[in-house]
């Protein structure tokens, strides 16, 4: 009996949950507060939005190690990170990708990708993909602005043009974190990208 | 009955060449969505690099053959990178020998057209769009689908 009272716990947790990871209207939206968290780094420590000191804003981006789109800004988000890092809004990345379904999105994995691409950021394994579905990141990469107090400010994509960074017209976030700096209104505060959908855990 | 014989031998040729592979722009989104007619359009937004749109893609092929008889029409709608367009995307479809139709979406900028597809797409793909405007049909999925998921939902169009 009570075996069967856990199976069918199970079966309701993993019903709901399946629901909440296709339900796109579950995640943050833009003026939500955010949730913290503490996620491993790939240096070993683990990471807390509130450590980080003299912070203005954080630049939360879900992406990944192979994800050709993920591959296709990753010098984009460094260079977000070295202008903005300076300015009190680091980048903090966050792989959510579930390991068995996507190997190359390992924790050792993301190690050897920071170490070929001496990626200066906090590079954050959310290995129970907990803090993916609470953001309600669907791909990757799929940016958060967050402001000093963790309030959503932008949701969406790096720029307007993935493939090529030289011909992005509108740089949604830059123009995001200006705007913030500047206490003026963010002007796009939300867009849609593809992207590689974050790989759940089966 | 000549000509007929060798019309009939072009259009086999041309079935078995290699797709051609047009470019689309959003507006096409538009015109699927609009088009009056009795066709049930299947839109898979896929890419060659995506492992669970490659995955997928034997289920559209298999609705493709197995509802050809029917009001049904399969586009698998790439979302590759333009200059890949040659280099990956056409020999992949020749060698997994595609037979639905596939078009390559040719647009910079996705934010101008996701919404256009479906308000419910965030951008991850795979996705699917089956759409009968003439039944107000438009069923749409941002997930891999098996071949049992796909023909119900075309079914239920179908048959509305």
């Amino acid at each position: 009996m009570k075996k069967l009272l856990a199976l069918c716990t199970l079966a309701t947790v993993l019903i709901a949950f399946s629901f909440t990871q296709k339900d796109p209207g579950t995640g943050y939206l833009v003026g939500d507060t955010a949730r913290d968290f503490s996620l491993k780094n790939v240096d070993g420590k683990m990471v807390s939005l509130a450590d980080i000191k003299d912070a203005k804003g954080y630049i939360v981006v879900f992406t990944c190690n192979q994800c050709p789109y993920a591959i296709a800004y990753e010098d984009r988000i460094i260079e977000l990170h070295k202008k903005y890092a300076p300015l009190g809004y680091p980048v903090i990345a966050i792989n959510s990708n579930d390991k068995v379904r996507q190997p190359g999105d390992s924790y050792d994995n993301m190690q050897k990708r920071v170490k070929e691409k001496s990626i200066p950021y906090a590079y954050l394994y959310d290995e129970t993909q907990e803090i993916a579905q609470t953001y309600g990141a669907t791909r990757t990469p799929h940016v958060f602005l967050l402001d000093k107090d963790r309030v959503v400010r932008y949701i969406g994509a790096i720029d307007d043009n993935s493939e090529e960074a030289s011909e992005a017209k509108e740089k949604y976030v830059e123009n995001a974190i200006d705007a913030l700096r500047a206490g003026k209104e963010v002007p796009v505060k939300q867009t849609k990208a593809i992207g590689c959908g974050i790989k759940w855990k089966a | 009955m000549k000509q007929i014989l060798l019309i009939a031998l072009l259009l086999n040729t041309a079935f078995l060449q290699a797709q051609e592979l047009p470019f689309i722009k959003a507006d096409q989104i538009d015109r699927w969505k609009e088009a009056d007619t009795d066709t049930v359009w299947v839109l898979n937004f896929w890419a060659t690099w995506c492992g669970p749109c490659v995955a997928e893609l034997p289920s559209f092929e298999k609705l493709n053959k197995e509802y050809a008889d029917q009001k049904v029409q399969v586009i698998l709608v790439s979302n590759d990178f333009k200059k890949q367009v040659e280099t990956k995307v056409k020999p992949f479809v020749a060698k997994k020998k595609l037979k639905s139709k596939v078009v390559f979406m040719d647009e910079s900028n996705p934010n101008t057209w996701i919404d256009r597809v479906s308000p419910e797409w965030s951008g991850a793909i795979p996705a699917t769009l089956i759409i009968s405007k003439k039944k107000n049909q438009y069923l749409f999925f941002e997930k891999q689908l098996s071949y049992e998921e796909l023909e119900t939902a075309v079914k239920k169009v179908l048959e509305r």
